[in-house]
């Protein structure tokens, strides 16, 4: 399952990403595979999404959540 | 002044870092420019307790050495190159106690160059207050450094991170983090030989980097690319792997550094609450347009008082040096020209201040990354960026701080199209230019019974200028190539007071930048134009002064009249004057004839001067403020040859049209080049802006005719 694919409020683990150059820039801002990961509300207008990972909240495109893909 | 101790600031974003440099360094601090890049150099300096002097600089946020945004790539560069004249002695590291391990990625890459290293625990209060405990003695020794907990906010624990660094080593001790070499074994020991570079990782970031450093000899550059092809090196997966063994280092550093406190109730955090009302899918907006009118209120009237004040200092100091100066080419070259000029940037300070303010208050609490996050999806459509909001509005009080605050668009071709538009929307100093011809042509009547009528004009002329750079940004999405691929991943920190310090000295620190650069142009402007309109050919001004000393023609008129009279006769003559006559036929086509051509040109420095030069032209005793008087000049002049008034309502129009996309600001065009560093942006915006006004004119003139 991808990551844009949760749903609000709901929790998943990181298994791996689709996109190499994406994954570099993701790793560095905490979001590894192994990591804990929940969506916390979407962008009024239904895109980006904020997310919570590492311990902090981190907001992504959609496009973007869907290079990461959850166990 | 010599520092004993060159000391670099490093850290992720919204960590506290700017805080605390200003701690440490107070009002000893200035910002200057690294050599050849665009990215602001802020340094400071910082007595010792051993009265020794520390040089500070705080170099630009970042996650990683790996740098995403212009501004982070010379994090790697100060922090590598040893004959840069900012390498430091010593780093300091400053973390957010709340989030360590996102924080310590930057920490491990920097303890890998082996540079000696300090730690600067911020937020330990916040970290506490969501259920962390963290045993600092444990994360020293774990990691061979010196940590300190300090909170940059209240300025606490600010002696100790000074006497840290007194007593800095000037070695590297702490521990090795992962295994570098096993990244690319054969690839680091080449390039450390054919270098010369003691260090693995350095060498590793040798490689990764080599492209954009500009230290490095074509030579050496050539070949580190021939040793990566050689040892089939690939840039990404090689980062990707080391991350995830930084990572996995950290975790088990932190693993019994930071425990859960035992019975911690986690409930919602008030960040969490906050952000449930201000980016709810109706209420979010609402609120946001709220906030933008009032900033907008702002601007304009908490900016009236200072500014009419500047602006009396000003007619004051000129008169006052009218009287006491001798009268002479030089004294009007000094009160007419330069101090005029210089009143012209001063009496923007008030309005670039508060503007300032503000967005440092909006990106201070945290508030700033939620627009960003909300209007992403609606900007992204024209080209532009979630980011790029906060420039637009500011547009509206003046484009010259605007186009500063395009930094933080990490994006390049986003940055460059904000940087474009923003001129477009209706600034300031449009405002007498539009409140003189509205009131011109306009009638002053209700309409639906509570609308103005030259309200309603002047608000859609506001709405037209946002329309305008929408659409200019959607045509600029179609022709700029993009350099990199456009991404948006962005921390939204935890909401927080605004640090009223920080807006002090963000206001302070961007009046100053805009006086001294936009001051230099405004000024050498002002400065041709007065000599053009006070000078002309020789032989005409000959024959001027001849054709008012001659009895029989001055006779009957009052002294005041001659003068007046004298005055108009010498700038229709002067060069201006001439030029003015010979760009008659280009803007013939607009219904502008050659004293609107005058006006055009002196504001093509300034557009508010264009209110000034029609008072001069119109002969209104040297008096710009005197609008009634302007106006009913205006209202009753006619063209000579028809005997019909020049400002119809077709010629009124068509002149706003051309202001309302002119390129007329001479700061603008210098704050465009400042930014982008090069001329050909500020030349091309110049370009566009020109043929806009000159089209939007001319259709304008003949549909209105």
């Amino acid at each position: 399952m991808k990551l844009s694919q949760l749903t609000i409020g709901k929790k998943g683990i990181i298994k791996e990403f689709t996109d190499l150059e994406m994954s570099v820039k993701l790793m560095e801002m905490g979001c590894l595979p192994g990591e804990e990961i929940s969506i916390q509300r979407v962008a009024p207008l239904g895109d980006p999404i904020a997310v919570n990972v590492s311990g902090y909240q981190l907001s992504l495109r959609k496009r973007e959540a869907s290079t990461i893909i959850l166990q | 002044m010599k520092a004993d101790l060159k000391v670099a600031l490093i850290g992720n974003p919204n960590t506290g870092k700017s805080t605390l440099f200003n701690v440490l360094t107070g009002l000893n601090q200035k910002v200057g420019n690294f050599p050849g890049v665009t990215v602001d150099k802020k340094t400071g300096f910082c007595i010792l307790n051993d009265g020794r002097r520390a040089e500070i600089i705080d170099l630009p946020g970042t996650y990683s050495l790996y740098p995403k945004s212009k501004d982070e790539s010379i994090v790697f560069s100060v922090l590598a190159d040893r004959s840069n004249p900012h390498h430091p002695d010593l780093v300091i590291v400053i973390l957010d106690a709340s989030n360590l391990k996102r924080n310590l990625l930057l920490y491990t890459q920097v303890a890998d160059l082996k540079i000696p290293v300090i730690l600067a625990l911020n937020m330990m209060d916040l970290a506490n207050k969501s259920g962390l405990n963290i045993n600092i003695n444990l994360l020293s020794k774990k990691l061979g450094v010196p940590v300190v907990p300090i909170s940059a906010r209240k300025a606490e624990g600010i002696t100790a991170l000074k006497e840290a660094i007194a007593y800095a080593n000037r070695f590297a001790l702490q521990e090795d983090t992962i295994d570098v070499e096993q990244l690319a074994p054969e690839l680091i020991s080449s390039i450390r030989e054919e270098i010369h570079v003691e260090n693995n990782y350095y060498a590793l970031q040798l490689a990764h980097q080599h492209e954009y450093l500009p230290f490095l000899s074509p030579q050496q550059n050539d070949r580190i690319e021939t040793l990566e092809e050689e040892h089939s090196f690939h840039s990404q997966k090689s980062q990707a792997t080391e991350t995830i063994a930084r990572y996995n280092f950290i975790n088990d550093v932190l693993f019994d550094v930071v425990t859960r406190k035992e019975h911690f109730a986690e409930k919602e955090s008030y960040s969490n609450k906050i952000d449930k009302v201000l980016t709810h899918k109706v209420f979010g907006f609402v609120i946001f347009f709220a906030i933008l009118m009032f900033i907008f209120q702002a601007i304009f009237s908490w900016s009236a008082y200072p500014m009419t004040l500047i602006e009396n200092l000003f007619t004051w100091l000129t008169s006052v040096l009218h009287k006491t100066l001798p009268a002479g080419p030089l004294t009007s070259l000094l009160l007419d020209g330069v101090i005029a000029g210089l009143s012209g940037v001063l009496v923007f300070i008030p309005q670039i201040a508060i503007l300032f303010a503000f967005i440092s208050i909006l990106e201070d609490t945290g508030y700033m990354s939620r627009v960003t996050f909300m209007m992403d999806r609606i900007m992204r459509k024209v080209g532009l960026n979630g980011k790029s909001v906060v420039p637009l509005i500011g547009g509206f009080a003046c484009a010259v701080p605007s186009i500063m605050s395009t930094r933080t668009i990490e994006n390049w071709k986003d940055r460059m199209i904000t940087i474009m538009v923003t001129p477009l929307i209706t600034c300031s100093a449009r405002l007498p230019v539009y409140t003189l011809l509205i009131s011109l042509v306009v009638p002053n009547r209700n309409v639906w019974w509570l609308f103005n009528l030259q309200g309603l004009a002047m608000m859609a002329m506001y709405l037209f200028s946002v329309v305008s750079a929408v659409v200019v940004a959607f045509v600029f999405k179609l022709i700029l190539k993009s350099r990199e691929r456009g991404y948006f991943i962005m921390e939204l920190p935890v909401y927080q007071m605004p640090r009223w310090k920080n807006v002090g000295l963000t206001m302070y620190e961007r009046s100053k930048t805009f006086v001294i650069q936009a001051g230099k142009v405004i000024i050498a402007v002002s400065i041709i134009l007065w000599v053009m309109a006070s000078y002309g050919p020789g032989k005409r001004m000959e024959q001027i002064d001849q054709k008012y000393s001659n009895a029989s023609f001055t006779g009957k008129k009052s002294a005041e009249e001659v003068q007046r009279l004298k005055a108009t006769d010498q700038l229709e003559n002067s060069y201006a004057g001439i030029l003015g006559h010979a760009i008659e036929p280009a803007i013939r086509p607009l219904g502008f004839d050659w004293k609107i051509g005058i006006a055009l040109i002196t504001s093509v420095a300034a557009r508010e001067v264009f209110v000034g030069t029609m008072a001069t032209i119109y002969s209104v005793d040297g008096n710009a403020d005197k609008l009634d008087s302007v106006m009913d000049k205006m209202r009753n002049a006619k063209n000579p040859e028809t005997g019909l008034p020049v400002f119809t309502f077709a010629v009124a129009m068509s002149l706003m049209m051309f202001y309302a996309f002119a390129m007329q600001c001479a700061s603008t065009v210098a704050v465009v080049y400042r930014e982008t560093k090069e001329w050909k942006w500020p030349v091309i915006q110049f370009a566009y802006m020109t043929v806009l006004a000159y089209a939007a004119s001319f259709i304008t003139f003949h549909l209105l005719k």
